[in-house]
């Protein structure tokens, strides 16, 4: 197979890297910084205070050993890996990061948190576990807990024109991130799911949104060109995949890896860095805050119950995306995700019966083996609806 | 179509390879080892023997099993659960559900009415629920696999409430320690491997014919824990372990 990839693409492979020393520059010029972990952070709050977000690295195998002396073993690999690099000091954005915001989703990470607020300051959000009126109430409240806290730490005020101004400038960033997610609509899609991710992933550590904005809409750009010119990695015939479920990243991409190595092509990530992200905040409400929490208590995290949005939304990407078949991803030890996916499953067999195969598993390679049959055969399965032999 | 096709199924503990031609020719199973590769030609060899053909004859060779990426000879490699299916079909066309309890995994595959895999789900990655786990707990007895189910046959089942091939021993190491019957221990040991299936069985739509395969469906106390615990008669077919390398060979003779 030879990967035709679009000339932005190489720029964003290497995106990491350069943006932890444009990071390290900003912050000797007297930026603060602030670090997250969970598509749930408010990013308009930290955008607001004048302060730089950045995601924290979690999707590593490397730390994991070091964590699991504090930690334990059976627990979730996402958790063990962001407490790992904290603890270890490995991480560069969690080193330069002033503040750490984060949030009650699982039970994992509120009682890993309160570890890793031992290591650096940690501002907890107490996330509401429904999406209703009395839990929007609770979640505005929490909201302004934040504002007050970055106020105080970095000694500034938070004005309304500062949050309306945020929500464009995060809207555009989701605007832009769907446009590239949308490219992958085209059938045969022209980039694969492994070099989404790349994007998707690194995008994440940009100091500077404007920019980060303008490289994703230049790539979006070449993509959509080689897409009209019929330039893909892949054929009509190969099977498309939607993949849903735990958040995925450069190092924890082990499955994306297989599915395409195995013939498959994943053409949509319902996940927390990619679709879950683009829906924007409403602009130019009377209530800046309010507009914000309504939008980010609609994410359909697994930690919600009931959370049919996810359902829902899984249902309409595959249809939109012309999936063959859905993968479900979860990492051992994330109950919420392991027990949903039965739920899932049969919210899906009932309505499109789309092919489903759920995935359990870590970020080691020992399990490499068993993973390689159950994709294959998935795949198997999918080719021969597709016609092929 | 192919005239003369071969199913070499490389698995974890046993290589088999059928060879086939519109009806079974030649079959062989050979101890896996430590040389994948080496049974795989090994088992093809004594097939070939069996069946007084010699290799130049085969127009297609299928591989399937763990080993199925290191042969080069294989035209196509198809996974375990493809191939179960293809074969459990073929020996019985009212195949819905098979199970299959390998040396290294156990899973429960469900079939279309034309025979094609619907859906299926594998163990997780321990050995819990596999040959390997049975092979280990009839060490601790001091007893082969056929042994086991003999020991097991007519007693009352000790209670095992671990899973894990490594907390399993220990506990039976403990049982033995108090006091209990190897006997009992057996039939804990058989019931432990059906509550397993019946957990996968239960995680999809188990519905139609059940057939079972793998090298473990050859033990027929097994088969009967198995088949009580489900509460459905299961379709053992004549050499179960050979069910994988015949869809290959099928796959193959279909091409």
């Amino acid at each position: 197979m030879t990967m035709m990839k679009a000339e932005t693409f190489a720029e964003i492979a290497s995106l990491r890297e350069r943006n932890v020393i444009a990071l390290k520059e900003a912050k000797e010029a007297g930026a603060r910084v602030v670090g997250t972990y969970c598509l749930y952070s408010p990013a308009e709050l930290i955008v607001a205070a004048g302060a730089i977000p950045v995601s924290l690295c979690g999707t590593s195998q490397n730390p994991v050993p070091v964590a699991e002396k504090v930690l334990p073993r059976n627990l979730c690999p996402l958790i063990k890996s962001s407490y790992g690099f904290a603890v270890t000091d490995t991480c560069p954005y969690f080193h330069l990061s002033d503040l750490l915001i984060a949030e009650t989703t699982c039970d994992g990470k509120k009682k890993m948190y309160e570890l890793m607020g031992e290591i650096k300051p940690l501002h907890l959000m107490q996330l509401p576990q429904v999406q209703d009126e009395a839990a929007l109430d609770y979640w505005v409240l929490e909201l302004k807990r934040m504002v007050r806290r970055l106020e105080n730490a970095f000694g500034v005020k938070i004005t309304e024109d500062a949050l309306h101004d945020a929500i464009r400038l995060c809207n555009d960033e989701r605007r832009s991130l769907q446009a590239l997610q949308d490219v992958c609509r085209q059938k045969p899609a022209p980039i694969s799911g492994q070099d989404l991710l790349t994007v998707l992933h690194n995008r994440g550590f940009s100091v500077n949104k404007r920019d980060a904005i303008a490289l994703v809409d230049r790539l979006t750009k070449e993509l959509q060109d080689m897409a009209v010119a019929g330039v893909s990695p892949f054929s009509a015939k190969t099977p498309r995949i939607l993949l849903t479920g735990v958040p995925v990243g450069i190092g924890s991409d082990k499955v994306v890896r297989m599915v395409e190595e195995s013939g498959g092509n994943i053409v949509c990530f319902e996940s927390c860095g990619a679709y879950k992200k683009v829906e924007p905040v409403e602009e130019g409400t009377a209530d800046p805050l309010l507009a914000i929490a309504e939008r980010y208590l609609r994410i359909p995290c697994s930690c919600m119950s009931p959370n049919q949005g996810r359902f829902e939304l899984v249902e309409r990407l595959a249809r939109e995306f012309r999936a063959d078949g859905v993968i479900d991803l979860t990492w051992q030890g994330c109950h919420t995700y392991n027990i949903e996916s039965y739920s899932l499953k049969k919210y899906l067999q009932e309505r499109s019966g789309i092919p489903f195969l759920q995935i359990e598993t870590d970020y080691s390679e020992s399990d490499a083996g068993q993973l390689k049959v159950r994709i294959e055969a998935f795949l198997e399965i999918l080719h021969r609806s597709l016609g092929a032999t | 179509m192919t005239r003369l096709a071969a199913g070499i199924d490389i698995g974890s503990m046993a290589t088999k390879a059928v060879i086939f031609d519109g009806e079974v020719r030649g079959e062989a199973v050979v101890p896996t080892g430590w040389e994948p590769r080496e049974a795989g030609l090994r088992a093809l060899r004594e097939a070939l023997v069996g069946a007084g053909l010699s290799e130049g004859r085969v127009e297609r060779v299928v591989g399937t099993g763990y080993g199925r990426v290191s042969l080069p000879i294989f035209d196509r490699k198809v996974t375990e659960i493809t191939c179960h299916a293809r074969g459990a079909y073929h020996l019985n066309a009212g195949t819905r559900t098979v199970i299959d309890i390998g040396g290294q995994d156990s899973k429960v595959i469900v079939l279309n009415h034309d025979g094609a895999v619907a859906d299926f789900i594998m163990n997780d990655k321990c050995a819990a629920g596999t040959g390997r786990f049975l092979q280990v707990m009839a060490g601790v007895l001091d007893v082969t696999l056929d042994g086991l189910g003999v020991l097991a046959a007519n007693a009352e089942p000790a209670s095992l409430s671990s899973m894990c091939t490594v907390f399993a021993e220990s506990e039976i190491v403990g049982l033995l320690a108090a006091g209990a019957g190897k006997e009992a221990i057996a039939a804990g040991i058989l019931a432990s491997i059906a509550q397993r299936i019946q957990g996968l069985a239960g995680r999809v739509s188990v519905l139609g014919e059940i057939t079972f395969t793998g090298g473990t469906a050859r033990n027929p106390e097994i088969c009967e824990v198995v088949a009580a615990h489900l509460g459905v008669p299961l379709h053992i077919p004549a050499n179960p372990q050979l069910v994988g390398a015949l869809g290959a060979a099928l796959i193959g003779w279909d091409a």
